[in-house]
């Protein structure tokens, strides 16, 4: 074996064995970090689900515009054939009077009066266009084209743009926003605290050691030598911790699915957040590991950066 | 092996130099003892052999070693190869006697087999072979001063360098270190070694350099000496 396989295995053995020893105070740094991982796998959660609530809710917006009987097959194709030029139009379809009637009979065939009273008349149900945009934000435009007075000429009763919805999911993007926000803020805040709890823990371990540090520096054992089991042992923060929030995490999980009916409040759609959880545990897994032993082996190194220094670094002006 | 040309060293300004233009020789396997008053600057001088300090002017070199041209990463390895007993000490209180020698040869990246080979011949050198298993705190003053032998000769340094080892040792304990210095100087290791004790410089009869106020007072091959504490 190579001297360095052999400084090396030395070094994590040494980092397992201070871990062991040092149990309360590793407590102490993996109960800090533990709060700022499963913050951090919460937001990351929390936000697909927003996303996938707006998606949902987008998709299900569209404009319909409503043609007077007196409208001809020529203008119509024309009509059409301007509204799939607009951009952001994803697809337009069109029905024609006997097509929304049966569109109409079927949205209400549990209502058979109505249904009833509708086949009694003439058919008093208008051609009808539904134009589907790419994103809510290009509601406008299509908005501005059908408000066009050519345009307006054409429909039989105003065009239904979705005006309430569209208010509704503002709101909900408003709010996914700031919440997005909110959680980087929270996940900053708190590895901010993270890595001055832990960069304290080693301190003070480095602290109660100092001696053997030094006579270690004596003794001629260079810096990786001293600093490597410090920093294996705030890697085993790490480790511990991301295992730890992802388990957390998974129980919440578990006892929310057995205990609430509805998966469902409002914007957070829990099945959803619990189906996302499972497709992607390795990489959420592999992300909270990561950055467990970023944070660890980053405030490690930077707490046993002044210990190790040669405080002789500078020569002194001569005299 | 070592060389000091006019080494100035100040630590306050105010206060003068701690070491004012020392020049030293010492030749291989040679045994130089250096005394001198408390606050004379014998420990200052040895600092500056370790690389604990660095002198304020002057040229050092050490086993071809040119302490101008030594950057910080390569202290380890200056340290490495001159081994350094201290007054107090300095045992890792935590380990045993024998894991106390072996972290010498840890350091280093000796592997285990080797050193479970190296360290009792050693052990057994300082006559501490039974002790292997005890802790430092459970051996008196003079076992401890000869486990830090222990430690600094087991990677067989060219250089030994001991401050004041018998500082804090009875007569007798104070002896059974001399003689583990002596023997090691036996077998080729240049010894540099600090003392107050008048008896021991006197029965030795070596090399003696007398630090006064920070300069070299007298430099004679083998003397009698009335050391004033």
């Amino acid at each position: 074996m190579g001297r360095n396989i052999i400084t090396f295995a030395r070094i994590i053995r040494t980092g397992i064995v201070n871990f062991m020893r040092n149990l309360w105070l590793a407590v102490a740094a993996m109960a800090i970090m533990i709060v700022t991982l499963t913050i951090v796998l919460f937001s990351i959660i929390v936000n697909a689900t927003f996303n996938n609530t707006v998606t949902q809710i987008t998709s299900r917006i569209d404009v319909s515009l409503y043609l007077k009987d007196s409208v001809t097959q020529a203008q119509t194709s024309k009509l059409i054939e301007q509204l799939r030029a607009l951009p952001g139009v994803q697809h337009v379809t069109y029905l024609n009077k006997e097509q929304a009637l049966q569109a109409y009979e079927r949205q209400n065939a549990g209502n058979k009066q109505l249904v009833q009273a509708i086949n009694e008349t003439d058919n008093p149900l208008p051609a009808t266009v539904h134009i589907k945009p790419d994103s809510l934000n290009q509601i406008n435009q299509i908005r501005a084209f059908i408000s066009k007075p050519s345009i307006v000429a054409l429909q039989s009763n105003p065009a239904n743009d979705g005006g309430d919805r569209r208010v509704a999911i503002d709101k909900i993007t408003h709010a996914t926003n700031i919440l997005r926000r909110a959680g980087v803020g929270a996940v900053l805040v708190f590895a901010t605290i993270s890595v001055l709890i832990i960069f304290n823990t080693i301190q003070m371990a480095i602290f109660n050691r100092r001696d053997e540090l030094q006579i270690m520096r004596l003794l001629g054992a260079g810096t990786w030598f001293i600093r490597g089991p410090f920093v294996v042992e705030a890697i085993i923060y790490g480790i511990f911790s991301a295992g730890i929030s992802v388990l957390l995490i998974n129980s919440v999980f578990v006892t929310a699915s057995s205990s609430l009916q509805a998966t469902s409040f409002g914007l957070l759609d829990i099945s959803y957040s619990q189906s996302f959880f499972e497709h992607h545990f390795w990489s959420l897994l592999i992300l909270q590991l990561a950055l467990g032993i970023l944070i660890g082996a980053a405030s490690s190194v930077i707490a046993t950066r002044r210990y190790l220094k040669f405080k002789t670094t500078k020569r002194q002006s001569k005299g | 092996m070592i060389l000091l040309d006019r080494v100035t060293k100040i630590y306050n300004k105010n206060l003068g130099p701690a070491l004012d233009r020392v020049s030293l020789h010492v030749e291989p396997k040679e045994f130089v003892v250096i005394i001198g008053q408390s606050g004379s600057g014998k420990t200052t001088l040895l600092k500056l052999l370790t690389r604990e300090e660095r002198p304020t002017s002057g040229k050092i070199i050490v086993g071809g070693i040119d302490y101008d041209k030594l950057r910080d990463r390569d202290i380890p390895l200056l340290r490495r190869k001159v081994g350094t007993v201290f007054q107090d000490f300095k045992l890792l209180p935590n380990r045993t006697v024998f894991e106390n020698v072996a972290f010498a040869l840890e350091i280093v990246g000796v592997g285990g087999r080797e050193i479970k080979n190296t360290v009792p011949k050693v052990l057994d050198i300082v006559n501490l072979k039974s002790q292997a298993d005890h802790m430092p705190q459970e051996l008196s003053g003079g076992e401890r001063q000869r486990v830090a032998i222990a430690r600094a000769i087991v990677r067989q340094p060219k250089i030994l360098i001991a401050d004041e080892p018998t500082g804090n040792l009875d007569p007798k304990h104070a002896w059974d270190v001399i003689r583990v210095l002596e023997k090691i100087n036996h077998y080729g290791t240049t010894v540099l070694l600090t003392t107050h004790n008048q008896e021991i410089v006197n029965k030795l009869k070596r090399r003696v350099v007398t630090i006064e106020h920070g300069h070299v007072g007298s430099d004679r091959a083998s003397a009698q000496y009335d050391v004033k504490n």
